[in-house]
């Protein structure tokens, strides 16, 4: 088989294997978020926390919520890494310094997970379970539950409630990501990832650090988190075995953003709705996938960074899932990549992560862009836009604004300030255009809550450790604060009803208008930063 | 404000029991699940052929490059206009076109290019194939023996390599 045609063989596995899971996966999640009892188990929880699951709240209150989870979760996931010599299973890798514990809290509670560390010598495997791996869960399942929270500021009408927070962060993370992860745990474990709670095992000869891998694997990328338990992340052995652990993660990476576009369908009554966005998701992935693919097999080097048992296609198709969903973990070196595909998958997070984007973010990024799109369209005709029923008016698109602006800005104003630093001299690993690439391409990682790196660039000075952080607490906050309003607003609406006038937001029309605002907003806003990185990287 | 802390306070207690949850339960049931005799799998990786680690002496097979420092795994991280690297990649076709007796033509890319891992433990067919003089001359092995060793270790689902780990292992065997 020519790497052409296994690669495509691959894809067809993928797009089928997930097309076959779109409606029952979607249509659970749906089930879940507007069930109205509880099981047992949830119950006790709610009683363990005092928490009432049958209040519902403003969104004020529902956003105060998310941050307040948030923060102590940032508190606890610090605290965890300071004391780490004195808990079990350290094996002498000693109190993570506060810098580097600072920058992985707020990366692993944003569900960015970038790492600014080496796991094998840094993080012990309880921090790893108690710390990381519990952060894999409920971030996600905070992206989840904002995402529904949107959903139903358009379902619903005259309204200031969007929901209990903690119900919907507790059915995210019981109902659907655990029984999923732990499934999908010991199908890996079966392929040959490994588990261990020993610090390293004998190799003919030399020590290869290990860890218990699989928990962490499958919740890292059905997550959509991406931190890899091993420094190379799943291009290392342990964490990726062969061809079919890898076809299967980056199943796991996908699955929950593309069928969340079902799950929306089926709570806003018209599946339709879904499936146009699902189809902008699909055309601008498998367009990038073709640019990184096609650039990667024509590359001077293509296998620098890359692991023969996945070979350039694999590589490629992993590379262009892990940064259109905000996952951010790799089997591959970015760094690596040729000047064209390391662009692409820069691109793939600048445009927002909502192609598909991350677990429930992929869903509210690529809503807030399609209010945006209709308030284009509704500027050309000079009519009042209008979304699944409601009136976008001042207030909705402000916030919708407010939310795409926040990435860019924080990524322009850090990774300017960095280039010119000189202390960035010494943090990079190539020069010229290419060491341009590698700080923007770390900024908008962070920013976007992807966490993939061009990882030869070295991010332990105190500068990169307190701005990423704040790229990376920005980047999600300011737009979950920012949807959550926009919810509210939605939700106080009445409905309107449809007329003669209103522009369908089902067909291919609305589609096109959705794909080209999100390639025109990353394109306005990053072309001149890209022109000088990988475009002229590209162009050499 | 209010609202702030008395929200922190719920999330606090959500989160230590989603911890017990999520970070405590879920991994122990997978640990103990990989326990499991009939999963027929390796969650040590005693032994594994996963993983390939350079061993000293002309008579094993050599994996790619690694740029890992052990027991860490890790990656180049070069661009490919990276000018000092391509250099030191010419450098090491030399060096290896020489321990190999061949052209410095013949020496495929793999056997140059570091890995994404530094523990690949795979190398390209054409590879194999360079070294196995040099590898039956070290070992005293003839060379149709190596030759059949080296196609025992040939495979891949989507793409044909063959596991240093698993042919060196053999070698050994086979002295």
């Amino acid at each position: 088989m020519s790497p052409t045609v296994s690669g495509l063989v691959q894809v067809g596995i993928l797009v089928v294997a997930l097309a076959a899971v779109y409606r029952p996966l979607g249509d659970y999640m749906a089930r879940v978020f507007s069930a109205t009892k509880h099981s047992k188990f949830e119950l006790a929880i709610y009683k363990a926390v005092r928490v009432n699951p049958d209040s519902e709240q403003k969104w004020s209150t529902y956003a105060f919520g998310v941050l307040g989870f948030s923060f102590v979760s940032v508190a606890f996931l610090y605290l965890l890494q300071r004391i780490q010599a004195v808990l079990p299973f350290a094996y002498d890798r000693g109190n993570v310094p506060p810098g580097m514990a600072f920058n992985t809290a707020i990366s692993f509670v944003t569900n960015t997970n970038w790492q600014s560390y080496v796991p094998e010598t840094v993080m012990g495997h309880t921090v790893q379970m108690v710390g990381l791996t519990v952060q894999n869960f409920v971030s996600a399942a905070v992206g989840l539950a904002v995402a529904i929270a949107l959903v139903r500021g358009f379902v619903r009408h005259q309204s200031d409630r969007l929901g209990n927070f903690w119900v919907d962060l507790v059915r995210g993370t019981v109902r659907i990501l655990l029984p999923l992860a732990f499934v999908f745990a010991i199908v890996l474990i079966a392929l040959g990832v490994t588990m261990s709670l020993k610090s390293g095992v004998d190799i003919d000869g030399q020590v290869v650090a290990n860890a218990p891998v699989a928990s962490q694997e499958a919740i890292k990328e059905l997550g959509t988190n991406g931190g890899g338990i091993l420094n190379a992340n799943s291009a290392h052995p342990f964490e990726n075995p062969n061809a079919w652990s890898n076809l299967l993660e980056i199943f796991l990476l996908l699955v929950i953003p593309v069928a969340l576009t079902r799950t929306f369908g089926q709570l806003v009554g018209n599946k339709k709705q879904g499936y146009v966005l699902l189809s902008v998701m699909g055309l601008i992935w498998g367009a990038m996938l073709a640019v990184i693919w096609v650039a990667e097999a024509n590359g001077l080097r293509p296998l620098e960074g890359k692991e023969l048992r996945f070979g350039i296609p694999a590589s490629a198709l992993f590379a262009n899932s892990t940064t259109g969903t905000s996952t951010g973990a790799v089997n591959s070196m970015h760094d690596s990549f040729t000047g064209l595909g390391g662009g692409g998958a820069m691109l793939n997070m600048l445009f927002g992560e909502m192609t598909p984007g991350g677990v429930g973010t992929g869903l509210y990024s690529i809503l807030v862009m399609a209010i945006i799109a209709m308030f284009l369209a509704g500027l050309m005709v000079g009519r009042t836009p209008e979304y699944l029923g409601k009136k976008l008016g001042r207030r909705e698109v402000t916030a919708a604004a407010v939310s795409i602006l926040a990435m860019p800005t924080v990524l322009l104003i850090f990774a300017g300030i960095a280039a010119i630093l000189p202390s960035t001299g010494s943090a990079l690993n190539n020069s010229g255009e290419h060491g341009l690439s590698e700080i923007l391409y770390a900024y908008a990682s962070a920013s976007n809550n992807n966490g993939s790196a061009f990882a030869g660039i070295t991010v332990t000075n105190d500068w990169f450790q307190s701005t990423l952080g704040i790229c990376m607490a920005f980047g999600r906050f300011i737009p979950i604060v920012a949807v959550l309003a926009l919810a509210g607003s939605l939700a106080a609406q009445k409905k309107v009803p449809e007329t003669a006038g209103t522009l369908p937001t089902t067909g291919p029309l609305f589609a096109t208008l959705l794909a080209g605002s999100i390639v025109l907003v990353a394109a306005l806003t990053f072309v001149p930063a890209l022109a000088l990185g990988p475009i002229a990287e590209a162009l050499l | 404000m209010d609202n702030f802390v008395k929200q922190s306070l719920a999330g606090l207690r959500v989160l230590l029991v989603l911890t017990l949850i999520t970070g405590v339960a879920y991994p122990a049931a997978v640990w103990a699940v990989s326990r499991i005799p009939g999963l027929h799998a390796n969650a040590e990786a005693v032994d594994t052929t996963l993983v390939a680690v350079t061993r000293e002496g002309d008579r094993y097979f050599v994996p790619r490059p690694s740029a890992a420092t052990l027991p860490a795994s890790g990656a180049s991280n070069k661009g490919e206009r990276n000018e000092d690297y391509t250099r030191k990649i010419a450098e090491l076709r030399t060096t290896i076109a020489q321990r190999e007796g061949v052209a410095e033509e013949s020496v495929p890319q793999d056997a140059v290019t570091a890995s994404a891992s530094g523990l690949d433990p795979d190398i390209s067919p054409e590879y194999a194939a360079l070294q196995v003089p040099r590898v039956a001359r070290a070992t005293g092995l003839p060379v149709e023996k190596v030759r059949e060793l080296v196609s025992a270790g040939t495979g891949g689902t989507f793409a044909t390599t063959v596991n240093v780990t698993a042919l060196n292992r053999a070698i050994d065997a086979a002295r």
